[in-house]
């Protein structure tokens, strides 16, 4: 019996650690692969990251399933603290974080509506936003003077640049299944920005930490109460196995 | 019956005699006994026989978080997203009883993948278990007609872009197929009031039947029988009491075993919900999280891994219409199965080589094509497909040949039980 229950298990295992090992994210056709290696647990760097969203990001991208008053709570800052140095684009800590920009306009200035970024974690994974934010580079045929590596034709400008500066594209041909492709080398500095590129990556791993908490603020309880349920089901299964063991105890 | 009665009231007591007052008016002892505490099956039960227990509690798990997640639903277009992320932020919990609810659907594929999995191996659909058989695929069917519709609820990109490629299949049928699809959308194309009649569906129609069927498989279960890991039948082997020689009552023993099982799946499902929910994109996909948007078509649409094998053999077919027809035959092909398999002897461990041979392709091509059916289409992908979905159709096609004549060996008596120490 305890074989056949092992070989079950085995299988059900199997089975589960199939899927997970499997790949998780399809590439976005990008060249850069790096980790964005971001610990929602880290609160300084969640705060980091809030502040550089409202500062960066929210001009155009809403967040609007996104309360000001959970941020606060979440991120361990008091309400007036947010009130004061995150909304300002609300009346009421709250609301979610909305944007002033109509749809209308979007589409004319750009070309296509900035997505909402609440859940922009959540399709595209960390790893990708944090390839992303760190790709753009110049390029004289767009409207905007740059193009991005993780997502070729992007309508967004650098708004990053005075940061990290403007950068270049190195290409080289190579054979790719029998056609010459260009292929991405490396990037080169063309103009410095205020942060050194090692600064400029932390400050990318900050917003990306942020993305990733607000695409599901539970994630961090989740997990911590994930722990308990687990101990008290492996007491629980000791329990019963004993009652099954007595209750089987006269079975020939 | 009537003794059952007296007996409880011998033993005095308000509480029995209440029952006595219910048993008078409503069989509630007899269906005790029939169904729990005096149904008996193997001892020689192993950890294969724990699926349909558990596909149970899932089936009561999604009733019961899925009622509540209606509270805070709204199915309409412009609303359903949101509602979802409102559950997931802002109800109380809501994360929980979506996660669950989510993680159930593909825990139920799993528990009843394995279920059908041990029929196949132990012989459960054999004679007199054929109606047994079918009734289990009807929810089987109807399952995948809950999934289905529950994965639009969400009006997620693949929630819409999925129900757009499975609708259209229905396409394929000869002479009425476009008039189909519009009756099924509501619509020209999928729209506010497809999601409204998919909820609809989902929320009624569909559990109605699940819950339904689910009794109705029981009680033919109890018709005949369980059946057990040595195909045997334990009812031609009773004591002097009527009692099978080789059962035990499914209350206390079998109950008893089932908790354990019970707790283990609850472990296997709970890591799954606190820590991976989305288990790396195959229960809940990373393109679902983005709104549904008609005017923007995924690079690549999958299902979710449940109907991959099936898509996988959809997407082998050059012609859409034969696709769609042999997608159709491969669910068809095991309903027939009881008929199919000529053999006598119903477990795999007295069956001959030829049938162990047979069910291990049948496994093997089933996930192969499960897992190129979640592959985008590459030729060498679909070259593949094309070999397990022949294999596939093989198995059933060639079964009435193969099982003719198998070498088997000798059944026992009685079951082979060693006893849990």
């Amino acid at each position: 019996m305890n074989r056949r229950l092992t070989s079950g298990l085995v299988a059900v295992t199997g089975l589960v650690a199939f899927l997970l090992l499997s790949p998780a994210f399809a590439s976005g056709g990008g060249a850069l692969s790096d980790v964005a290696n971001n610990d929602i647990s880290n609160i300084p760097s969640l705060q980091r990251g809030a502040g550089n969203f409202v500062n960066y990001c929210s001009g155009c991208h809403s967040a609007k399933y996104v309360r000001y008053n959970q941020l606060a709570r979440d991120l361990q800052m008091p309400e007036d603290q947010v009130v004061r140095n995150l909304m300002f684009a609300a009346a009421k800590p709250t609301e979610t974080m909305e944007i002033a920009m109509r749809p209308e306009d979007a589409q004319r200035w750009f070309g296509l509506v900035p997505p909402d970024l609440s859940l922009i974690a959540r399709s595209r994974g960390p790893d990708y936003l944090y390839n992303f934010l760190r790709s753009f580079y110049l390029d004289p045929s767009r409207t905007t003077g740059v193009n991005n590596l993780m997502l070729p034709g992007a309508s967004m400008p650098h708004v990053l640049a005075t940061l990290q500066g403007t950068q270049r594209a190195v290409f080289s041909e190579a054979e790719v299944n029998g056609t010459v492709q260009h292929v991405f080398d490396k990037f080169e500095q063309v103009s410095p920005g205020t942060m050194t590129p090692a600064e400029y990556d932390e400050f990318v791993r900050d917003t990306v930490n942020f993305l990733d908490y607000i695409g599901e603020p539970v994630k961090a309880k989740r997990q911590s109460l994930g722990i308990l349920v687990m101990a008290f089901l492996i007491v629980f299964l000791v329990l019963a196995y004993l009652l099954k063991r007595e209750i089987w105890r006269d079975v020939r | 019956m009537s003794a059952a009665g007296t007996g409880a009231a011998a033993q005095g007591g308000r509480f029995a005699r209440f029952i006595d007052w219910v048993d008078e008016r409503f069989p509630l002892t007899a269906m005790m006994k029939e169904h729990v505490t005096e149904y008996y099956a193997a001892k020689s039960f192993n950890a294969w026989y724990v699926f349909g227990v558990l596909a149970l509690l899932v089936l009561i798990l999604q009733v019961v978080t899925g009622i509540y997640l209606t509270m805070s639903y709204k199915p309409s277009a412009e609303d359903a997203f949101a509602s979802v992320e409102y559950i997931m932020r802002d109800v109380d919990w809501g994360w929980l009883i979506r996660y669950m609810h989510s993680t159930g659907a593909s825990a139920f594929f799993i528990v009843v993948y394995l279920h059908m999995f041990r029929a196949l191996m132990y012989g459960s659909y054999k004679s007199p278990r054929e109606l047994l058989w079918v009734i289990g695929m009807l929810l089987y069917v109807a399952l995948m007609a809950q999934a289905f519709t529950g994965y639009l609820l969400p009006w997620g990109q693949m929630s819409y872009w999925g129900a757009q490629v499975i609708v259209s299949l229905f396409g394929a049928i000869p002479v009425v197929g476009g008039a189909i699809v519009e009756w099924i959308r509501g619509d020209y194309f999928i729209s506010d009031i497809t999601l409204n009649r998919f909820f609809a569906l989902h929320v009624i129609a569909v559990p109605l039947a699940l819950m339904i069927l689910a009794v109705v498989h029981i009680l033919a279960l109890h018709t005949t029988g369980s059946l057990n890991p040595d195909g045997i039948e334990i009812k031609k082997k009773k004591g002097p009491d009527g009692i099978p020689l080789d059962g035990v009552a499914f209350h206390p023993y079998h109950t008893a075993k089932d908790l354990v099982a019970i707790i283990i799946f609850a472990i296997v499902f709970c890591a799954v919900i606190f820590f991976a929910p989305d288990m790396g994109g195959y229960f809940l996909e990373h393109a679902n999280f983005e709104p549904a948007n008609m005017l923007k078509t995924p690079a690549h649409i999958a299902p979710v891994w449940y109907f991959t094998p099936f898509y996988a053999i959809l997407r082998a077919v050059p012609s859409k219409g034969w696709g769609a027809f042999l997608m159709a035959m491969a669910i068809v092909m095991l309903f027939l199965l009881p008929w199919l398999d000529r053999c006598k002897v119903k477990s795999i461990r007295y069956r001959g080589w030829s049938w162990k041979i047979a069910l291990t392709i049948f496994t093997v091509s089933f996930l192969a094509l499960g897992y190129l059916g979640m592959q985008p289409v590459t030729p060498a992908y679909v070259y593949a497909a094309r070999l397990f979905g022949i294999l596939y159709f093989a198995f059933f096609l060639l079964m009435p040949l193969y099982t003719a004549r198998e070498r088997t060996k000798p059944v026992p008596d009685r079951v082979v039980y060693h006893g849990h120490h």
